[in-house]
């Protein structure tokens, strides 16, 4: 085939092919020294004083390995930078959708990041299970003491051993809503379940199909109905029952969860309050949840529960306010002064205990990388307690943060994320596929109560 | 029984027309023209749509699809420059890069490998040839799945992780048994008497390797590259793997698969990334299809 070269159209191909690389390259090398200039600019207004603690790092890396792609990754490169540019460290940051399935390959082959943001509890343990993990450092344990609350200290903890201080978190108990219609309509913010209903049906009775649902999601079809699940699961039953079911003290096919189930029934098969905009119950199995909000910008839909990073996927002149377009209300307890919030979030696990590793650790803990963050983002917050509400600029972020830093408020994972993964990522998710296109609730539970691992 | 074959007579030529136009009248028939028409339209379309998509709007993408681009056409250089912009968007260029540096080497190592070692099963008689050709065949047989995580063992205990040297070396191993089933089996195609003459002439194995075989085997050599080249510029599984290190190693497919965006919301540029992922694949393959055909119909010596 190498003889070939002669021929005046291979030629012409390869010059083509060579010259749209070398186009390509070009353009590459001319936007990353783009950002070397913000960087600069960047460093002009940090104050490195408070750097200082963790020593010149001077010519060290730490590598970062997450599932978090563009373009929020930009965000957390950039909150890195002044720690980059104070101590001298670098940090490089690969981010990967197939992270939950190669940090697991890489971690049993014995080639690990230094840093993984691992985003759910169920793969933190495994992940300390491969023997490759290493405990958080004194100072990180400390800072996680001084700005978490006890319940997510307990998701960084495996048997007894700290080892991954919290990242961001999210809100997952949220309906979004038009703030233009309520308004015209009359609606009120609903404060308890009861509520809920009541609005649910008035707007029935004005003539609307009130809620939106979509649960497809390539192989992970079926996950929005575990949060609408283990929603239920909260409010009905509370935070202690909520933890034995998830650690499957109490049975999946028991009252309790029987009883979740049937509630999320009543408003997701109910044929008088879905699927606005979308369809018929059906098309609650067939819509992409990244699609199922939208109908709410038409006015075809009235609500929509779904987590507080839907916030993305509304087109980028959407106003996403109190007063805009779109937002978003907490779903409420059993009563008004409950506040049970399911939630998600990510934790930094270290697979090295080298000093760079350790103070790129501390300062991922400390409220001052929090803040940096939030400033820097659209979308994120974290429970730190030290993440300072005002630096929030996002209404529905701000909302989130105040959720989640209210004293009143009781925080609990995803329960499917802390199951075992053959059934918290995969039965439960074909079950309530099945379950919303037809099967019974009786059926559904029982079948995921027999596949659970013995 | 005896039934006396029909005698072979030939078909009748119409008077009045010439023997040319009336075998091409014989061989060829509108209504499989229009057949292959109407296949060849079908197939392209969803490519097309693809085209016609990655030019449009992000809100039309989203909302509408690519075939009411011919009512309402408003084209936007947007979503290429989302993908190609290494500051605010993907960055493609970069990986597009990597991409061709994995390839080539990919192709080559294989490729020279494979057609010394077929030159040896096929006509070089050592010991334990057979089984040892069996073996190679029967590699074939082995997910390359199963080999993940032992070969990344190796390799890091080696120190080659995040170097490209993992993904060479992963695709030369894992391309190496059906290259070197498919040239053994077109150098044996060539008479045996062709390679007598040649040592009778006083060539070794050398000469008859470079001077005999080499050039009768191009179309084979062709015909497996493509193949090659098209599963590796493609590949994601084995980059997924191997390639560690952000945009240091990483191939187009694997920034092409995070396009999307963490929770996939920023769907719309899957579009302008896989045109610019295709761009390669597409051009070697229109400038080579003839070799590729012929690769694989034509044995040895007609080459």
């Amino acid at each position: 085939m190498f003889g070939l070269a002669k021929s005046r159209r291979l030629r012409g191909a390869l010059a083509g092919t060579v010259g749209v690389g070398l186009v390509l390259s070009v353009a590459a090398c001319g936007g990353s020294s783009d950002s070397d200039d913000d960087s600069d600019t960047a460093t002009q207004s940090i104050d490195c004083s408070q750097f200082s603690s963790y020593g010149d790092l001077k010519g060290k890396t730490v590598s970062v390995y997450t599932g978090i792609v563009t373009p929020e990754d930009k965000a957390y490169k950039d909150s890195y930078k002044p720690f980059e540019d104070c101590t001298g460290v670098k940090i490089s940051y690969e981010g990967d959708k197939s992270f939950e399935t190669q940090i697991l390959v890489r971690a049993k082959a014995g080639n690990p990041p230094d840093l993984a943001i691992v985003p759910q509890p169920g793969l933190l343990k495994q992940l300390v299970a491969t023997g490759k993990a290493v405990e958080a450092p004194a100072e990180v344990s400390a800072n996680v003491d001084k700005f978490w609350s006890k319940d997510w200290k307990a998701y960084g903890t495996v048997d007894g051993k700290f080892y991954a201080a919290p990242s961001g978190a999210s809100v997952k108990s949220l309906v979004w809503y038009s703030p233009s219609e309520f308004k015209d309509a009359g609606y009120q913010v609903p404060t308890t379940l009861a509520d809920l209903k009541t609005l649910t049906d008035k707007m029935v009775a004005d003539k609307k199909k009130p809620w939106c649902v979509g649960i497809s999601s390539g192989e992970a079809t079926g996950w929005p109905l575990t949060d609408w699940m283990e929603d239920f699961m909260l409010r009905m039953s509370g935070p202690e029952t909520y933890d034995k079911w998830v650690k499957h003290e109490i049975p999946f096919n028991g009252p309790e969860s029987t009883a979740a189930l049937d509630a999320v029934g009543g408003y997701v098969k109910n044929p008088a309050y879905v699927n606005g905009g979308l369809g018929d119950v059906k098309s609650i199995a067939t819509t992409t949840f990244q699609d199922a909000g939208l109908p709410i910008l038409d006015g075809t839909c009235s609500l929509h529960r779904m987590a507080s990073f839907y916030a993305a996927n509304f087109p980028k002149d959407t106003k996403v306010a109190e007063d805009g377009d779109v937002f978003a209300f907490y779903l409420p307890g059993q009563d008004a002064t409950t506040k049970p919030v399911l939630g998600g979030g990510e934790f930094n696990l270290a697979f090295a205990d080298r000093p760079e590793v350790k103070a790129f650790q501390t300062y991922l803990s400390t409220d001052t990388w929090a803040n940096i963050k939030a400033g820097a983002s659209q979308g994120w917050i974290s429970a730190n307690k030290g993440l300072d509400i005002n630096k929030v600029s996002n209404p529905i972020d701000k909302l989130s943060a105040e959720l989640l830093q209210n004293p009143s408020t009781v925080f609990r994972f995803d329960g499917s994320d802390q199951m075992p993964a053959a059934i918290g990522s995969n039965v439960i998710f074909k079950q309530l596929t099945s379950w919303v296109t037809g099967q019974d609730t009786k059926t559904t539970v029982d079948n995921v109560e027999n596949a659970w691992p013995k | 029984m005896t039934t006396s074959a029909p005698p072979a007579t030939p078909l009748p030529v119409p008077v009045g027309e010439s023997t040319a136009s009336f075998a091409k009248r014989k061989l060829t028939s509108p209504w499989a023209s229009l057949a292959a028409v109407v296949i060849a339209i079908l197939w392209t379309l969803p490519t097309f749509g693809l085209l016609v998509s990655s030019f449009r709007p992000e809100r039309a993408i989203k909302t509408t699809g690519w075939w009411t681009f011919f009512s309402n056409p408003t084209l936007t250089m947007d979503n290429y420059k989302a993908v190609l912009d290494a500051d605010e968007g993907a960055g493609l260029g970069a990986y597009f890069v990597n991409s061709l540096v994995i390839t080539i080497p990919s192709v080559l190592i294989p490729l020279t490998l494979a057609t010394i070692a077929a030159y040896a099963f096929a006509w070089i008689k050592f010991p334990g040839r057979n089984i040892l050709f069996l073996v190679i065949f029967a590699l074939q047989i082995v997910p390359l799945q199963v080999t993940l995580i032992p070969l990344l063992t190796l390799y890091v205990d080696a120190g080659l992780a995040n170097t490209f040297w993992t993904i060479w070396l992963s695709h030369s191993i894992f391309g190496l048994p059906l290259a070197i089933y498919l040239l053994h089996n077109f150098m044996r195609e060539i008479p045996s008497s062709l390679l007598e003459a040649a040592r009778v002439d006083g060539a070794g194995h050398v000469a008859i390797f470079f001077r005999v075989l080499l050039p009768l085997l191009r179309p084979a050599l062709a015909a497996f590259g493509i193949f090659q080249f098209l599963w590796v510029w493609n590949d994601l599984l084995v980059a997924l793997t191997f390639a560690g290190g952000g945009d240091k190693v990483a191939p187009i497919t694997v920034a092409l698969a995070n396009l999307s965006g963490t929770r996939g919301t920023a769907w719309h540029l899957l579009s302008a990334g896989a045109f610019v992922s295709i761009l390669v694949p597409v051009t070697i393959f229109l400038l080579l299809q003839r070799y590729f055909v012929r690769g694989l119909l034509a044995g040895g010596v007609k080459g």
